[in-house]
């Protein structure tokens, strides 16, 4: 069965062929690795010889895992009100799902207590009949579900600065997670109401006490959009809209609108402050791009990653996270030297457009400085640009929207950190 | 029972009219009038507008008692955003300052935003004439109306914002 894979590096630095944990051949490095260690007693431990906890109706997780958070959290200016974001701890997740307590959140005044008894979805405007919806109403309707990312639009705006920001992964780039959404087909909803044919656009507002709102084209409306109520199988979280959002697969978040109450349509955007004085892209020269919607191919590095120390020379898995708002992720490559040579990485099944996909590829690290970057491609053959690719295009103040390619360094001494390549 | 299912997966995939063939329209439905008590979408012709007209006098007795602690003297901004200036920032090397000022196509947006978001402690508690002067006022800071401009659902759409032209709208395309 072993068909041999020789452990000959497929690229610099260390790189090995993806297929080699997958078909066995790497056991050979992990036991020489694991050799080394010195040979403990095995005791009896304490939890195995007493009973353990009574059973729980909401499981959490265990008390080891506590440093496992959202965050860094911003400046309270306003006595614990006002605008915010925390991000997931990417760094510290594995597989392609964020658990609901840790999908990144991102609100503009608070997250509103709503009872879901009084919430009402209102879709009005273009439409020959304007109609309600309560909660139970739409509960009786048939779902689908989707694994789809979010990705705010400001995700990764560091990477945009002229020095290299020291961060982790999950302070660079937690503006993304990924979820299992459950809910009803938006397009049922309009065709219920009635779409008058001079609708092009419609106006999606929250319930919160920002009342944040953006315009987004029907188009994408009537493909596949959906009002999104339930998160990884359980009710939608207060933090990600409950009792329920707009779900746009592969649109910036923040269009994604949470707690959503009202649904306009209308011939034209309303240029709302979250589509004009954020959420546009400033240009070279004084240009601004508005309404540039999906969150082009991206992809990180998680393990390692900065806050992760290397423990020793030998082999490691390199593993992260891959998406696009345009399809699915074709490929990944993976670089150890700075992005001088490739290998193709290993994507953990399922890959499903506008999902994360997971990436993993062997590596042997010799103890010797190293730079890692990863690099997608989507199915729409677009690919991950490098910084200087993607600055020359933009200039440094577009604030939104940055894929570049994120390149970690690690030294000798095993530490691993933010750098420019 | 199952032809029911299977005309239901069908109808799905052939188009969003034969969806609603099995839908089981639960929407409750709602006159045009009553659902205006919700409505705070402004377009960008004026559209949405309320009655009501303000000044940049009565403006600035707004902005003293229900803006300044977050927006600073003037607009100058801190801890919240700076309202005022930047105008002229946006297209060189140095930092860019983006305010309602310098970077805002549309003056319908800063009257939509602040009548619904703003104060940051008491959102939608402004009356028209308040959100209709208070405006007028940041408006005037910029030096993009004079001091005896009147705001109202006529005149605000009207406004010409400093930077309206670079705004470029790229969808159904994305930028590189
Ligand atoms: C308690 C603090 C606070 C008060 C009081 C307040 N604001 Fe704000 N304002 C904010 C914060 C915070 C933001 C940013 C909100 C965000 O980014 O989601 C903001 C944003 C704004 C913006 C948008 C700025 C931009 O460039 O996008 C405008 C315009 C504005 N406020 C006007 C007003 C006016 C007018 C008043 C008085 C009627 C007011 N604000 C009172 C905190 C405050």
């Amino acid at each position: 069965m072993l068909e041999h894979i020789d452990e000959t590096p497929v690229a610099g630095n260390g790189l090995l062929d993806r297929r080699m944990f997958l078909r066995g051949a790497g056991a050979i490095g992990l036991v020489s690795a694991a050799g080394s260690a010195a040979a403990e007693t095995l005791m009896v431990p304490a939890w195995t010889k007493t009973p353990g906890a009574w059973l729980q109706g909401y499981g959490q997780p265990s008390r080891f895992e506590g440093n496992v958070a959202r965050g860094p959290f911003p400046a309270d200016l306003y006595g614990g009100i006002g605008p915010g974001s925390t991000r997931a701890p990417l760094q510290n997740l594995e597989g392609m799902i964020t658990p609901n307590g840790l999908h990144f959140e991102r609100s503009h005044n608070g997250i509103p207590d709503i009872n879901p008894d009084q919430h009402r979805l209102l879709i009005h405007g273009l439409v020959k009949r304007p109609l309600t919806f309560t909660v139970e109403a739409l509960s009786r309707y048939p779902m689908t579900s989707r694994i789809a990312f979010i990705e705010c639009a400001g995700n990764s705006g560091a990477l945009y600065g002229p020095k290299a920001a020291e961060g982790t992964a999950q302070s660079l780039h937690g503006l993304v997670s990924c979820a299992e959404w459950t809910g009803v087909p938006l397009a049922m909803l309009l065709e219920e109401a009635g779409v008058d044919p001079a609708a092009k656009w419609f106006i999606a507002e929250g319930a919160d006490a920002a009342s944040m709102d953006r315009s987004v084209p029907l188009a994408k409306g009537l493909d596949d959009a959906m009002i999104a109520l339930y998160q990884n199988g359980e009710r939608i979280r207060p933090s990600n809209g409950y009792p329920m959002r707009l779900l746009l697969p592969g649109y910036q978040g923040n269009m994604n609108v949470k707690w959503l109450r009202r649904i306009k349509l209308v011939r034209e955007p309303a240029m709302t402050r979250d589509e004009t004085s954020k959420y546009s892209l400033l240009l070279k020269q004084g240009h601004v791009a508005q309404f540039n919607f999906p969150m082009d191919a991206k992809s990180v590095i998680t393990k390692p990653s900065p806050g992760l120390t290397m423990t020793g020379p030998g082999i490691y898995e390199i593993s992260g996270i891959a998406w696009s708002g345009n399809g699915k992720v074709a490929k990944v490559e993976v670089s150890a030297d700075g992005g001088k040579s490739w290998a193709l990485a290993a994507l953990s099944d399922p890959v499903l457009s506008k999902a994360l996909t997971r990436f993993r590829i062997p590596w042997r690290w010799d103890g010797g400085p190293a730079i890692l970057q990863s690099r997608a491609t989507d199915d729409s053959g677009y690919v991950q640009p490098t910084r200087e690719q993607q600055i020359g295009v933009r200039g440094s103040l577009a604030q939104y929207h940055c894929n570049l390619i994120t390149s970690w360094g690690v030294s000798a001494a095993g530490e691993v950190k933010h750098v420019y390549a | 029972m199952f032809t029911r299912s299977a005309g239901f997966i069908v109808a799905l995939l052939v188009s969003g009219a034969a969806v609603a063939a099995e839908s089981p329209q639960r929407g409750q439905p709602i006159t045009a009038a009553e659902a205006a008590a919700w409505d705070l979408t402004i377009a960008p012709d004026g559209v949405g507008l309320p009655k009501g007209r303000g000044t940049v006098k009565r403006g600035e007795q707004v902005f003293a008692e229900k803006c300044v602690s977050c927006h600073g003297e003037k607009g100058e901004g801190k801890p919240a955003d700076k309202l005022v200036g930047g105008q002229g920032t946006l297209g060189g090397d140095q930092a860019p300052v983006k305010t309602v000022g310098s970077y805002w196509p549309y003056a319908t947006t800063l009257f939509d935003y602040i009548r619904r978001a703003m104060p940051l402690t008491e959102p939608q508690s402004l009356s028209a004439e308040e959100v209709y002067s208070v405006s007028a006022y940041v408006l005037y800071l910029n030096g993009i109306i004079t001091d005896k401009a009147v705001l109202d659902a006529k005149s605000l759409p009207r406004v010409k914002m400093p930077n309206r032209d670079n705004f470029h709208i790229v969808y159904p395309a994305k930028i590189q």
